[in-house]
């Protein structure tokens, strides 16, 4: 008896000890990742921070480093971010409901499905091309704020769809069936009972797949959006930039003063994601209805 | 709270009274076809057995689906099982005044050899531990339980009385031993009714109280 | 209206499979009116799948298909042109896992009616007031309708669902397992509440507890393996089965 207790004290010691052992690995390798982050963005800071004044948001872009602002470029994210979510979010949202509540299991459903999946991987300069051939030149939108938008559009849609379908798949099956059991038709049933349970998942995901956008340039380079424009959009066919674009187009210049122009408009980037990551996270406090399944 | 079970006890309670209340009659009507020397309706209390019969089947085939049906517990297992013994304690009864009723046939066919005192008497006090021992069970009364128990002995005292009287008619007259004995058979059969209204009433102390006095000295 | 005791369901030779797997096996039987049927049967044996035959709730799945005839009042809920969302109507449903809706007390009732042309208002309430005290839960929730539904007890919740059922004022209440995920009390509430019902309306029960088809029904049918095995008055099957596996299962003797 005293023996076998024995070698059940060594047996726990040894776990005890390998336990320790992998939460600090797992420790390390946190601190590995947000040390990474903390250092770019520190870097970022140090180099832009003094940049940042209000005449640097409310001047057009200049040759000279120390007069250019980024106006037109936080004007034409904004412009372009609005009109995405415009596009994207009802189709992206009713595609979602299609495929999730509607569509029987067939084999093109089932095609379908796997070519979404698929386009949420495509690289986005692969949008940008499609952009520029459907929207700047068979449509003839040309370089515009319509064509930017239409793009990125394409480009967060699969993932709004992902996300949506999943949001909606996260309401319990029995509600629908509580539903349909009172005589409730599926579009009832749909929209009394699942979207609003789904709502916050939809959105959630929604302005994480904006986040995603808002940051790209390459779609917006390949569809030829300018670079130095020194005047706001006034509609949807003007050409119009955009921050990512903007910063590209400074640090590639060699003057050291674009150099720090970039990190302050990296700056105020970062700060209209936070902002938009404190609305999704907001909306959802709001929206959660306590669910208790 | 207030079961649909109760409303199906409350049922069979009913049924027990009803076939209670049917053998009361046929002992009564047994005794009174002897002592008025009515053979008529000594036939129609023999006809009648079979009635108590049905109900005795009734009511053991109410008392199984609800002990199948409702799984019963402590004082409701106790209160149907009770029913079905008391059943058939009543449907032996029932049997017993039919043979009185046979037995006062056969003696309605000859003279009567004296007058019948003792039996009536022996008959209502019967039919009085009958009654109580019913009540006993409808009430949940023990003291009145406890009382029939008690009162067996007087018809025990009495079944001897009229033994040792009938005897003595025997040794007189020999022509009188046929109905002597039949008399004799009544008081049997009367005594033994007076035993079943007991058995009932020690039922009723099991069924109120959950303790066994049968077979044990008390 | 036909008499409590005649035929509400009559269903001939009904088969059901999902995708390849046959899952009810040529079952006949007739519920009758205004009574209580259960049914009764190890899992997976078919029962549930029955029950969601009668209101076509089993459309909802996807590669299930029915053959068959089941008729509600002499009338086939699978003839072509009948509307499933008709039928769901007249015929209610309550499921083995209290599922309220997460809105207000109030609004799990009323949204039957409102789906089906009420307008909010006088008459609204007065029609999730008698609901609830249908379902023998009104004096536990009258002071706190607007409260979140989903906070009531698993016994509450249950009551609630069928109150909702009652709402759309049914003909007959098909219940799948409802007192599976309650304690005894709130089981022993739901039983007396069938038991009221019954009054009213057509009840068929689905339960696992076999002492509950015992206690509560007037008809009970025994399903084996997607076959309907027996069927009769519950007095008879519960005392004197006339097949020898309804006898076995309901013994415990069962495999």
């Amino acid at each position: 008896m005293s023996l076998q207790t024995a070698a059940l004290e060594r047996v726990i010691v040894r776990r005890r000890y390998a336990d320790r052992l992998f939460r600090i690995c797992a420790v390390l390798m946190l601190l590995i990742a947000i040390g990474t982050l903390a250092t770019l963005l520190v870097d970022v800071f140090m180099a832009g921070a003094g940049r940042l004044s209000w005449q640097f948001v409310s001047s057009f872009p200049s040759r000279k480093p120390e007069q250019a602002g980024a106006l037109s470029a936080i004007v034409g994210t904004l412009y372009m971010m609005t009109l995405t979510a415009l596009f994207a979010f009802p189709i992206g949202v009713a595609s979602a409901i299609y495929l999730e509540e509607y569509a029987r299991r067939t084999w093109y459903a089932r095609v379908i499905e796997v070519n979404i999946a698929n386009l949420a991987g495509v690289p986005s300069i692969i949008y940008g091309l499609l952009g520029l051939e459907l929207f700047v030149r068979a449509m003839r939108f040309d370089r515009s704020l319509l064509s930017g938008s239409l793009t990125m559009a394409l480009l967060v849609l699969p993932i709004i769809i992902i996300s949506s379908r999943e949001a909606l798949r996260s309401v319990p099956g029995s509600l629908r069936e509580g539903s349909y059991a009172l005589g409730a038709s599926r579009w009832q049933t749909i929209w009394h009972q699942v979207l609003p349970l789904a709502f916050p998942g939809i959105l959630t995901g929604s302005i994480l797949a904006f986040s995603r956008a808002i940051g790209e340039a390459s779609p917006l380079i390949t569809i030829g959006a300018l670079t130095y424009i020194a005047f706001l959009p006034d509609s949807l066919l003007s050409p119009f930039t955009a921050l990512p674009i903007q910063i590209f187009n400074w640090v590639s210049r060699p003057q050291a003063g674009f150099h720090v122009n970039a990190a302050a408009a990296i700056l105020v980037l970062l700060v209209i994601l936070l902002l938009m990551n404190a609305a999704a996270v907001y909306l959802r406090q709001r929206y959660q209805k306590r669910l208790s399944f | 709270m207030e079961r649909h079970f109760d409303e199906e006890l409350k049922a069979l309670k009913e049924q027990i009274l009803q076939m209670g209340a049917l053998v009361e009659a046929q002992i009564a009507n047994a005794i009174k076809s002897l002592v008025e020397r009515d053979s008529d309706l000594a036939r129609l209390t023999i006809q009648n057995d079979h009635k108590v019969n049905a109900m005795d089947v009734e009511i053991d085939d109410a008392s199984v689906r609800l002990i199948a049906r409702h799984q019963p517990m402590a004082k409701d297992l106790r209160f149907i099982t009770t029913a079905m013994k008391i059943s058939s304690e009543l449907e032996r009864m029932s049997d017993l005044a039919e043979n009185i009723a046979e037995r006062a046939l056969e003696l309605n066919e000859e003279p009567q050899l004296k007058p019948y005192i003792d039996i009536p008497r022996m008959a209502e006090h019967a039919q009085r531990m009958v009654k109580e021992a019913l009540d006993a069970f409808v009430n949940r009364n023990v003291e009145l339980a406890w009382k029939v128990i008690h009162d067996d002995d007087f018809i025990d005292g009495l079944t001897h009385q009229i033994f040792r009287e009938l005897v003595s008619f025997m040794l007189e007259d020999q022509h009188t031993i046929t109905r002597a004995i039949r008399i004799t058979f009544i008081s049997k059969y009367l005594e033994r009714i007076a035993d079943h209204a007991t058995n009932i009433a020690e039922l009723v102390v099991y069924l109120v109280e959950g303790k066994i006095i049968r077979h044990t000295d008390t | 209206m036909p008499t409590a005791g005649e035929t509400a369901f009559d269903i001939q030779n009904l088969n059901c499979w999902y995708g390849d797997r046959q899952a009810l096996f040529n079952i006949s039987l007739s519920i009758p009116d205004r009574r209580i049927t259960a049914l009764i049967g190890p899992s997976g044996c078919g029962k549930s799948t029955f029950i969601r035959c009668l209101n076509r709730i089993n459309d909802l799945i996807a590669g299930c298909r029915v053959e068959g005839q089941v008729l509600y009042k002499k009338e086939n809920l699978y003839a072509p042109g009948i509307e499933a969302i008709s039928i769901r109507y007249r015929i209610g449903m309550v499921f083995q896992k209290p599922n309220p809706f997460p809105k207000s007390i109030y609004d799990n009732i009323a949204y039957g009616p409102l789906i089906w042309g009420v307008k909010r208002g006088p008459q609204l309430d007065a029609i999730v007031e008698e609901s609830l005290k249908k379902a023998a839960i009104w004096d536990e929730v009258k002071d706190k309708l607007q409260q979140n539904a989903q906070a009531l007890s698993g016994g509450q919740q249950q009551r609630l669902c069928i109150a909702r059922a009652l709402a759309v004022e049914p003909e007959a209440l098909l219940l799948d397992e409802p007192c599976s995920a309650l304690d005894p009390i709130a089981t022993a509430k739901i039983e007396e509440l069938l038991l009221a019902l019954k009054k009213t309306y057509t009840i068929v029960i689905v339960t696992h507890n076999m002492q509950q088809a015992a206690r509560v029904s007037d008809v009970t049918g025994f399903f084996l393996l997607g076959e309907l095995v027996e069927f009769g008055e519950t007095g008879q099957i519960f005392t004197n089965p006339k097949d020898r596996r309804t006898e076995d299962y309901i013994t415990g003797r069962f495999g």
